[in-house]
């Protein structure tokens, strides 16, 4: 092992070696017209609307079965565009890294974003690097921003949704708290659970053609016609999980949430760590999920539209808002008994993205 | 989910209960499985059940969590401990608290992974507050033994473990609420095998019904001693508990605790209901190595902990649930813990108000 083979303080200094690191690492992995000119500011054109998101990703360990990192930095602002109904069009990233990481590590995190960027369809066009002293940081902190430009023309959000709405989740939860936990070893356990992560605008999407009243799923990137309006709320069950986006839902919207235990699809692997450690799966963080609310009569085209998808195979209604008892979130659970679904409180799992 | 017995074991409920019966369940997991699966909406309105003493850091006294929280402030000591042990408010403070200001406080999921951490920090000295009855008791006796046998001398425990069967004798004794029954710890019972139940039904006329923790386990428990003719100790979780125990742990628990008087918040002193280090272990106590001085606990204002741990006050008959008291803002352990009853019935409540 040489010198060369980590990053040093030195690659953070603006200086040559920091320059040989854009261009040999970042450049090198991210290849595109707007980032090869290595301006300070990236220029883009856009018409419309546009949606703009920032995320910071510190998951410890950085890498995990199901994703790494990378993959996550860039799914996760993917997805946060993904619920404002926004079309990606570039992502800026900015590393802080401790001194120390291995280069190897950095290409292949490098690497992961480009995959998913190429998936997601979106370039990474601008960033930044920091490098701390060993100890300042842990490892490697990633924060990406994201420009989208919207495909609906009404607004969505919690005031959107009405009383009789469907609520849709597009599958399995839980996966990717779980395969972070695993990774982490604190518990001594061994799973065949994958994370979750990905990008999931191609599913949003879907849904989104599925909701409109006439247009066919290919035809509707381009023509956004006013009725796409029976879609109402778009949300990624990230930290705080499934609960805390119903419990937020409910609060802002100031309607109730009735949700079937016996419809959200959990697997068994993940049941069971959360049986043995006391999790409750309905409050673990997802990467790769959407929960979606639309007008009732298009529930089932958007579930059929979802599981058509590969990100989607089992997608469900889950539940639907009502007016009763606004502002809070009832579970019917498998017995048939209702219960309230709270917000978690307080840590639940430690740096999980 | 063995949900398919449910409906059965419900209409035999029906069929079988009569008016005026409560049942007790000490044991935070069973607490958190009925709140959970919602099962007092099945009852039957004549059985009322009642959560007892079983949530290990509900019974923790406020003088013990200040000795903690004191034991941890020394600059010398890693405390560690479980999770659950620290959001609970002592006196002043809580661990967690402590932790932001900078005092070192780690939370450990096995006493074996505190010994690991003495090991690789030779430096410091690792403190395991060990809170827990029967269940958790043999898993620290076998991290003292570890440690000795690794020769990690800089590894110690502050025990305030206890265990079952005594407080149920005291809370029989003090006869404040009328106990039909007592649905008997899954867990504890493995260790312990049922002879150390036996009293209840021979001395003080109360059945027994040792239960798993799924929801047809628990109904299934209901139904055995609403069917009891005479008072009598059952194993209703036959895949796991055997009559005699397992005499491995205990044996183990034997061999590196001693009996000693503990103090349980809403019982008091309870003399033998704890357990202490044995003789030729008190090494590796840390109330041995460290002097540990408190100042006089103060105990949260307007907390009904006490009662609600005797069974005397349903949780949400408490003034302060749910409004000055909320897993979010505790008063009192019974909303902090995982395991506490104030904390599955505010949880778990339906969506019109508590059930």
């Amino acid at each position: 092992m040489t010198a060369a083979d980590r990053i040093l303080l030195g690659h953070g200094s603006g200086g040559k070696l920091y320059r040989d690191l854009v261009r040999d690492v970042f450049v090198a992995a991210f290849a595109n017209p707007v980032l090869d000119r290595l301006d300070d500011a990236a220029s883009l054109a856009t018409s419309g609307r546009i949606a703009l998101t920032t995320d910071s990703h510190v998951v410890q360990p950085w890498r995990f079965a199901g994703g790494d990192i990378g993959l996550l930095a860039v799914a996760g602002t993917v997805n946060d565009l993904a619920t404002a109904a926004a079309r990606p069009l570039a992502l800026a990233a900015a590393f802080i890294i401790e001194e120390g990481f291995f280069m190897d590590d950095l290409r292949a995190i490098c690497a992961s974003m480009a995959r998913t960027a190429a998936e997601a369809g979106v370039a990474i066009v601008t960033g930044d690097t920091k490098v701390v002293e060993r100890g300042a940081a842990d490892g490697i902190f990633i924060t990406t921003t994201g420009v989208g430009e919207i495909v609906v023309d009404h607004e969505l959000g919690a005031q959107s949704v009405r009383d009789d709405d469907a609520v849709i989740l597009s599958g399995s939860i839980g996966d990717h708290a779980m395969a972070v936990l695993a990774a982490r070893d604190e518990f001594h356990f061994t799973t065949t659970v994958e994370s979750d992560c990905a990008p999931l605008w191609g599913l949003a999407e879907a849904a989104i053609a599925a909701a409109r009243d006439t247009a066919p799923a290919a035809a509707a990137r381009d023509t956004a016609p006013a009725s796409a309006a029976a879609l109402r709320f778009l949300r990624d069950p990230t930290r705080g999980g499934l609960t805390t986006v119903l419990a937020e839902l409910a609060e802002s919207a100031a309607l109730g949430v009735e949700i079937e235990e016996r419809a959200i699809p959990v697997s068994a692997a993940v049941r069971s760590i959360c049986d043995l450690l006391g999790y409750e799966p309905l409050s673990l963080a997802n990467e790769g999920k959407m929960v979606f609310v639309v007008a009732p009569e298009k529930a089932d085209a958007v579930v059929a539209a979802l599981r058509a998808h590969p990100l989607g195979r089992h997608a469900a209604r889950i539940g639907a808002i009502t007016a009763a008892h606004p502002g809070r979130v009832a579970l019917r659970t498998v017995l048939g008994t209702r219960r309230v679904l709270d917000m978690p409180v307080g840590e639940l799992l430690p740096r999980i993205c | 989910m063995t949900s398919a017995r449910i409906p059965a074991l419900i209409s035999e409920l029906r069929r079988e209960s009569r008016d005026g019966l409560v049942y007790m369940e000490v044991c935070g997991t069973h607490t958190m499985a009925i709140s959970r699966a919602g099962l007092r909406q099945l009852l039957p309105a004549g059985i009322k059940l009642v959560s007892g003493p079983g949530c290990p850091v509900c019974v923790t006294s406020t003088a013990d969590l200040d000795r903690v929280v004191a034991l941890a402030r020394r600059p010398e000591v890693t405390l560690t401990t479980f999770g659950d042990l620290v959001r609970v408010p002592a006196s002043r403070t809580t661990l967690a608290a402590e932790r932001a200001a900078g005092v070192d406080v780690r939370v450990v999921y096995s006493p074996l992974d505190a010994v690991n951490l003495a090991q690789a920090e030779p430096e410091r000295e690792v403190v395991f507050a060990g809170i827990g009855f029967e269940t958790t008791a043999p898993v620290v006796a076998a991290a003292v033994l570890e440690a000795r046998a690794r020769g990690v001398a800089n590894f110690s425990v502050l025990s305030l473990h206890k265990t079952m069967p005594l407080p149920l004798r005291a809370l029989l004794d003090l006869g404040e609420t009328p106990i039909s029954g007592f649905i008997l710890p899954g867990h504890v019972s493995v260790v312990t095998g049922t002879a150390c139940y036996e009293f209840l039904a021979s001395e003080y006329a109360v059945g027994g019904v040792i239960a798993g923790f799924e929801p047809d386990d628990v109904l299934e428990a209901l139904v055995m001693l609403v069917r009891q003719t005479a008072p009598a100790i059952e194993i209703g979780y036959r895949r796991a508990v055997r009559a005699e125990g397992n005499v491995v742990a205990q044996r183990l628990m034997a061999t590196v605790f001693a009996p000693s008087d503990a103090d349980w918040r809403g019982l008091g002193v309870i003399p033998g209901s704890g357990l202490a280090l044995a003789n030729q272990y008190r090494e590796s106590a840390a109330e041995e190595r460290f002097t540990i001085e408190i100042e006089e606990p103060v105990e949260p204002k307007g907390c009904a902990c006490g009662e609600v741990l005797r069974g005397v006050l349903d949780p949400a008959d408490c003034a302060l649930f749910g409004s000055r008291c909320t897993p979010a803002d505790p008063v009192g352990p019974c909303m902090v813990s995982s395991e506490g009853s104030c904390a599955a019935r505010h949880r778990y409540r339906d969506v019109d108000g508590v059930v």
